[in-house]
């Protein structure tokens, strides 16, 4: 009864959670291209999608890619071994412990008409695979808190994943341990199967099983005599055998039952077998039900990430496709950590304390956003400043596991944040190479916004570019700024400009103008002597600063040995730093 | 056996793989070792703009690994190369910075003494193999064919750090070049940026550079223009291709990377030079290559011959 209505409520909820959870892959909208898409569309396309790609041959890739990728997981081999055998001890013992032992009454026993739990091979077998898991559970244990494998984060969901793993493994076992020695149980198989009436037999078979077996009897003690364990054992193979193998088979749980055997008695008052019963019921039924919730929901959606990434490759998807797919693979995702492991900018959070620069943090920050869930200025500026510090190299898309495109997903969430409004000053470095040779490929709306909204945020902190009659103090208006210069000894070479005007007739990108002052405010010798005059504002103002190419014509020309370049590059470095600051003060206090 | 860590940084893996191909291939006739880390981060170079600690510390851990496996680093690209030359160079003279990012690299257990060379695919096939070498291993050579030899930015200046040739008036490229029996012509802007640069950040003032440039190669009569860096060569292939379309312009100056020019002289598998894999087609450049070698009647090639 118990059995029934738990399983019931269990697998309602996880049906519902299930249907829940595909039915927002076709609804979370990421990035751009998904926003005027409806979900029914999302949804004829996804099956029409499935359909064409079911009845064409790349049904052979997709049976490969099941095989290798889903079932071996050979991408999680290629990575790392450890975790290859963590992860196949631990699916594979769980998902054969699944089919053969929970689902005895479905599918073992209409495979084998003479199954019994208690014989070999299912006896064995069932020990077996509970080890492999526990190993995998403790190699899992291992990498995260002993190992500490670089870049590799646990979150609640990382530790409740292996907490009901764990629960549901153990408290089988001890389950298994509790009745060897618990007399009860003992009792109740010799009441049911036996057929044995006679005192003195029972006894003899008592005293076998207790001196053979570990069972802990409240009669009977060791020593026995040899004619009754002769005679126990004669009974045994007669009455019990048949249908019950020696439990030494059930080695997990004979060594568990070796460790509790002690207190046997007091287990078997207290009936910790029934209590075990119910834990490991009821952490299976809970495992179940939270499944679509919980970072096991992955054993579903990166089974699909894999096949359809699979199959997908090199080609296009049309845009609704692809905002399902991205939807999907948010779910995919299992916080392995391998991404960041191998991300190649991820020396940048020993500066940018950002935890978005981690590809892997990413996903959840992504997950909050597509769920719609209001995030303020500042958790979406962080997430701005993540997903746009990105080499664009495509490592992480390359080894993660499961197959999950995250290049894509970090470039089409990029560009929609940067549509929001928050100016993202990473746009003026060359990160934006990639953006600039993919405005072809996809259909950039407001291709320019980004990078004039950048521009312009500073510009808005630099009020001497406002003045219009440009008369300015001759005095030093801001020292910090020559003490700011101090990234590196070479910025400090500006003081001994002497204005000979080289660097700025070398310039290209000065030269490339009719009227150079006007495109881009101060040239190359004015900025030197704008760091020199503590001029911030006109420094840090000028196009020039944005639009230099850092070919170092300057710098190599030169007669007085300025670092023209490096100066440069150190005034972007300290206009970013101090115009970042300032626009996010003025943010949170919108 | 000369070996190398072979670093390709985040452009070469990802968008210009015939660059990686060739090159190993072409490393590997002439018997450089090439030693893969899987470890190698950014080089840093992209974010300098923003701050210069991240570009510091991201060289700085690319070079410890080098120096763990005590490997010279060979870069692909000049801005890699650059990068990498100018965070050694900072912290070589820089006591407080070197200490300051070898406790950040600390935590890794990565060390940076600063005792490893860095350098990049073109010194090490002018200096560390040589011409003579190169010429030695010649299967054909091109006959009439004029290429403007580009030597890009990052690896030229700034001089003092870099050491890659004389930044006035370099040679190295084109003695390159003109041992494949090409020959290396005289342009004004030889020497001046790509405009790869402001790709993505001013794309307006990049066009107008890219274009002059390469324009002022067309006019002084170059078949190709020749580089031997991802971004150079990106720039002149994808983008002169995206430039030309915007301006409704035709006849663009066509791009081949170095190592898909000396490999086709050095008779290499077509298949890893992946000319086709360029976005304005280079195919017509294997009409030019002839079977008799300039250098054919010299001691060296035909004792290798014999070798091979």
């Amino acid at each position: 009864m118990f059995l029934k209505v738990s399983l019931t409520i269990s697998l309602v909820i996880f049906i519902f959670a299930l249907i829940y959870k595909v039915f927002t892959w076709f609804r979370y909208k990421i990035g751009i291209g998904s926003e005027e898409i409806l979900t029914s569309t999302r949804f004829f396309s996804a099956i029409k999608g499935i359909l064409l790609t079911i009845f064409s041959v790349k049904i052979l890739t997709l049976l490969k890619v099941f095989v290798l990728d889903v079932l071996l997981q050979f991408r999680i081999l290629k990575e790392d071994f450890l975790r290859w055998i963590m992860h196949i001890f631990i699916y594979g013992g769980f998902m054969l412990l699944l089919l053969m032992h929970a689902l005895d009454k479905y599918i073992t026993v209409a495979i084998w008409k003479e199954y019994y739990s208690t014989v070999n091979p299912f006896i064995f077998l069932r020990n077996l695979f509970g080890a492999l898991v526990i190993i995998g559970v403790i190699i899992a244990i291992y990498r995260r808190f002993i190992l500490k494998v670089p870049r590799l984060f646990s979150n609640a969901m990382d530790i409740y994943a292996i907490l009901i793993v764990a629960v549901i493994i153990f408290s089988g076992f001890f389950l298994e341990a509790s009745k060897m020695v618990a007399y009860s149980d003992y009792k109740r198989m010799v009441d049911e199967y036996s057929g044995l009436s006679d005192p003195e037999e029972l006894k003899s078979l008592e005293a076998y099983w207790v001196r053979e077996f570990g069972t802990v009897s409240p009669n009977l003690k060791a020593p026995f005599d040899e004619k009754i364990l002769a005679k126990g054992k004669e009974l045994h193979e007669s009455s019990c055998a048949g249908c019950h193998v020696r439990p030494q088979w059930a080695f997990t749980g004979y060594v568990a039952a070796k460790i509790i055997r002690p207190i046997g008695l007091g287990i078997d008052r207290v009936r910790l077998p029934s209590m075990l019963w119910y834990l490991h019921i009821l952490a299976c039924f809970v495992g179940l039900a939270y499944l679509p919730f919980s970072k096991m929901f992955h054993i579903f959606a990166s089974s699909i990430s894999l096949l359809a990434n699979g199959v997908i490759g090199k080609e296009k998807l049309s845009p609704a496709n692809k905002a399902t797919l991205q939807a999907m693979e948010l779910d995919a995702c299992t916080h392995c950590g391998t991404c960041s492991l191998r991300c190649s900018v991820i020396m940048a959070f020993e500066e940018i304390k950002n935890i978005n620069i981690f590809p892997s943090e990413k996903i959840a920050s992504i997950q909050a956003l597509a769920s719609g869930r209001k995030l303020s200025p500042q958790e979406l500026r962080l997430i701005q400043e993540g997903v746009y510090l990105c080499s664009n190299c495509y490592r992480c898309t390359v080894v993660c596991p499961v197959g999950i495109n995250l290049q894509d997903l970090w470039f089409n969430l990029r560009e929609t944040l940067l549509q929001k409004g928050y100016p993202e000053f990473l746009v003026l470095s060359p990160l934006s190479f990639y953006r600039g040779l993919m405005r072809e490929e996809t259909v950039l709306k407001n291709y320019e916004k980004p990078l004039i909204q950048a521009r312009e945020a500073i510009a808005a902190q630099c009020d001497l570019m406002k003045k219009k009659d440009k008369v300015l103090p001759l005095t030093p208006t801001d020292r910090k700024l020559q003490r700011g210069l101090n990234l590196s000894a070479q910025a400090k070479t500006f003081s001994v400009c002497f204005g000979c005007q080289t660097c700025t007739t070398v310039c290209p990108v000065v030269g490339n103008y009719e009227d150079p002052q006007e495109a881009l405010g101060l040239l190359p010798h004015q900025i030197m002597h704008a760091a020199g005059l503590g001029l911030r504002d006109l420094a840090f103002g000028s196009n020039m600063l944005w639009d230099c190419l850092t070919c170092y014509q300057c710098q190599e020309q030169c007669p007085q040995g300025v670092h023209v370049t490096d100066v440069l590059y150190e005034l972007k470095n300290l206009a970013v730093k101090q115009v970042r600051g300032r626009t996010l003060q003025s943010m949170e206090r919108k | 056996m000369m070996e190398f860590a072979l670093f390709l940084g985040c452009t070469i893996p990802a968008r210009l793989n015939q660059y990686e191909s060739s090159s190993r291939a072409v490393l590997e006739k002439l018997g450089v070792g090439l030693v893969d880390i899987r470890e190698f981060n950014c080089c840093g170079y992209p974010l300098r703009n923003i701050d210069f600690k991240v570009f510091l510390l991201s060289s700085a851990r690319n070079l410890a690994l080098g120096e763990k496996r005590n490997l010279n680093v060979m870069t692909l690209c000049k801005c890699c190369y650059g990068s990498l030359k100018k965070a050694e160079a900072l912290i070589k003279e820089n006591v407080s910075l070197k200490k300051e990012v070898n406790s950040t690299l600390e935590k890794e257990g990565l060390k940076y003494e600063g005792k490893i060379e860095i350098k990049h695919l073109l010194s090490v096939l002018h200096k560390d193999i040589g011409i003579e070498a190169i010429k030695g291993n010649m299967a054909m050579t091109f006959k009439r064919l004029k290429i403007a030899t580009h030597y890009g930015c990052h690896a030229l200046r700034p001089s003092q750090v870099v050491g890659f040739d004389n930044a006035i008036a370099p040679s190295l490229f084109d003695q390159l070049v003109e041992a494949t029996g090409a020959e290396s012509i005289d342009w004004p802007m030889k020497l001046e940026c790509c405009g790869a640069p402001l790709w993505g950040v001013n794309d307006r003032l990049s066009m107008d550079l890219t274009l002059k440039k390469l324009m002022d190669g067309k006019k002084s009569g170059a078949d190709y223009v020749c580089a031997a860096c991802p971004y150079c060569h990106i720039q002149f292939d994808k983008v002169q291709k995206m430039i030309l379309s915007q301006r409704n312009m035709n006849h663009p100056l066509p791009s081949i990377l170095y190592t898909q020019l000396l490999g086709l002289s050095l008779g290499l598998d077509r298949k890893a030079l992946g000319l086709e894999m360029n976005e304005i087609p280079i195919s017509g450049i294997e009409e030019l290559l002839s079977i008799e070698t300039e250098f054919g009647e010299q001691p060296e090639s035909a004792e290798k011959t014999e070798s091979t």
